[in-house]
């Protein structure tokens, strides 16, 4: 287990450009009704690099991607975005922070009283006022052109399904052209084909924008496509973390058993 | 916890503040529980409202959504503030003219109806009717947003949810209220006069100074200026409540409810203090 986390280390250090990791988690404890959700989680992602995180239902997978962005707070650790330790800042500060991350939510969290349109625009809005009203809109168009959405931009989230909410939600958490992307279950409840299209267009961001991207997902294919190092959480740890190959030439009797019934 | 730990939660803006369900016949089963829950749900609104309280006066404004919400507060309240402004004045112009006759004092009609009014009944329906209708859609919505996880998208978005959401809110509240009660002591004033003249004619214009003869501002003014109290509860209780809703469908039919009972709870006490203190204050 630990040369296979250790090996990922290395992997990751050499291909950083700067030497520092876009997301670097040291130790991290969360711990919800006395239980430990995460205990003691070390993980980074650099420029670039895809990391996929499994793990069974409830072992603290998206809680994990929501300390990332500061949605939760650490009991204890650290989480640090581009260097810098997010635990110690305000709100304001925090907001400087999350502009640089995008966030695709499980159930997409679209704004149910906006139009898809309105939808993306929303962050542009906020952040970006110096663009004009109509280079947002071509923005707009863009963003949701690059994600197949281009004809359904006044259309409500609720007139729209879960595959093209999804679809919808990415555009919105690439508005502001971060440099970290959060996805929580990108294809968790969509049928085959619709997931092999997000993980596509996952792939294709990845190529176009070398983001660094941490996938929470239960779909271990959609996890070997899309990333390219994976890691496996039970009870709180990370119990591996390497390639697909790594995961797969592990003796751990939680991960052979995880590889076998996925 | 360690060092780091305890730096982080000492420094960190809280997260919207979390709720512990209080079960209430759980809770006076067990004496402590109310008592627990009682200072818990009052410390959260502290911090909530503190957390407010930043946004609000720390750019950048929202002024977009609140000129939205003063229309939802303001103008969409106005025909149902209006009717029970209009109700209002009919009902007190019936029973003053007949508790009036009794002591022959029917002189003492048109004052009797503008005290009334202005000074007592247009501010609390006006808050009653605005924690109905405004304080269950403020909690119903903020709460769908919550189990909807559309809070926490906005604030992933790296937008203030206090700021946008909950400040805007309370504002148009606490601007509107005010207005409100003007347009319902307005049509009370009205149709209490159209009742009398029914039974009894007299000219509109002799209603006006009889009714407002050697009245102050005074009189008037801290009244009518009191809802903007009623209109910050009623913003920040259903902002609140909205804002911590947890359990799905189910929670946010409890916070809509929360939202109207608390809201119009705490408008009716606070009416007490407001009434000793205008007493004293602008006798």
């Amino acid at each position: 287990m630990a040369t296979a986390y250790d090996n990922a280390m290395k992997q990751e250090a050499a291909t950083d450009d700067s030497g520092v990791p876009f997301v670097a988690v040291e130790n991290l404890r969360k711990v919800f009704a006395g239980r430990a959700v995460l205990d003691g989680v070390n993980l980074s992602v650099s420029r670039g690099k895809t990391l996929a995180v499994l793990g069974r239902s409830g072992t603290g997978k998206s809680v994990l991607l929501r300390l990332l962005i500061g949605l939760e707070r650490p009991d204890s650790g650290s989480v640090c975005i581009h260097g810098q330790d997010i635990a110690g800042l305000a709100l304001d500060q925090l907001g400087e922070i999350r502009k640089r991350i995008g966030f695709l939510f499980q159930h997409a969290a679209l704004y149910d009283s906006l139009t898809v349109a309105e939808n993306v625009a929303f962050p542009l809005q906020h952040h970006r006022k110096e663009m004009s009203k109509s280079e947002q809109a071509d923005r707009v168009n863009q963003l949701l052109a690059e994600v197949g959405m281009e004809e359904d931009l006044e259309k409500m989230p609720s007139d729209i399904s879960g595959g093209m909410q999804k679809r919808v939600g990415l555009a919105r958490a690439l508005a502001l052209e971060p440099e970290i992307l959060l996805l929580d279950e990108p294809t968790a409840g969509l049928d085959p084909i619709s997931s092999g299209e997000i993980d596509e267009l996952i792939l294709k961001l990845q190529r176009e924008r070398m983001m660094a991207s941490i996938v929470v997902t239960h779909n271990l294919h959609s996890a070997r496509t899309i990333a390219n190092r994976l890691a496996i959480l039970n009870e709180g740890k990370v119990v591996i973390q390497g390639s697909f190959e790594d995961l797969q030439q592990s003796d751990i009797g939680f991960v052979k058993e995880f590889l076998k019934q996925s | 916890m360690n060092d780091r730990g305890q730096t982080a939660a000492a420094s960190f803006s809280p997260p919207l503040p979390e709720r512990r369900i209080v079960d209430i016949p759980a809770a006076i089963a067990s004496p402590g529980g109310l008592v627990d829950g009682f200072f818990e749900w009052f410390g959260n609104l502290g911090i909530f409202s503190w957390q407010v309280l930043k946004a609000a006066v720390t750019p950048p404004y929202e002024w977009r959504e609140l000129i939205r919400q003063l229309d939802e507060v303001g103008s969409k309240s106005l025909p149902l503030v209006a009717l029970a402004g209009a109700a209002i004045g009919v009902v007190i112009s019936l029973e003053a003219r007949y508790s009036l006759s009794r002591f022959g004092a029917k002189s003492m009609f048109p004052a009797t109806l503008v005290y009334s009014v202005i000074q007592v009944m247009g501010p609390v329906i006006t808050g009653l009717v605005v924690s109905g209708r405004v304080g269950a859609g403020i909690g119903a919505e903020l709460a769908s947003m919550k189990v909807t996880e559309q809070i926490d998208a906005i604030e992933a978005s790296a937008i203030n949810p206090y700021r946008l959401l909950a400040a805007t809110r309370i504002l148009a509240c606490i601007l509107m209220l005010p207005l409100l009660t003007v347009a319902a002591d307005g049509c009370g004033l009205l149709t209490g006069w159209f009742a009398q003249t029914l039974v009894e004619p007299l000219s509109f214009q002799q209603f006006i100074s009889s009714g407002f003869s050697g009245a102050t501002f005074n009189a008037f003014l801290p009244p009518t200026l009191k809802t903007a109290v009623y209109g910050l509860i009623i913003g920040l209780v259903s902002c609140f409540q909205g804002m911590r809703t947890r359990g799905g469908a189910a929670g946010v039919g409890r916070a809509a409810t929360n939202s109207v009972v608390l809201a119009s709870l705490f408008l009716i006490l606070a009416d007490v203090v407001l009434v000793k203190f205008i007493l004293v204050f602008f006798p």
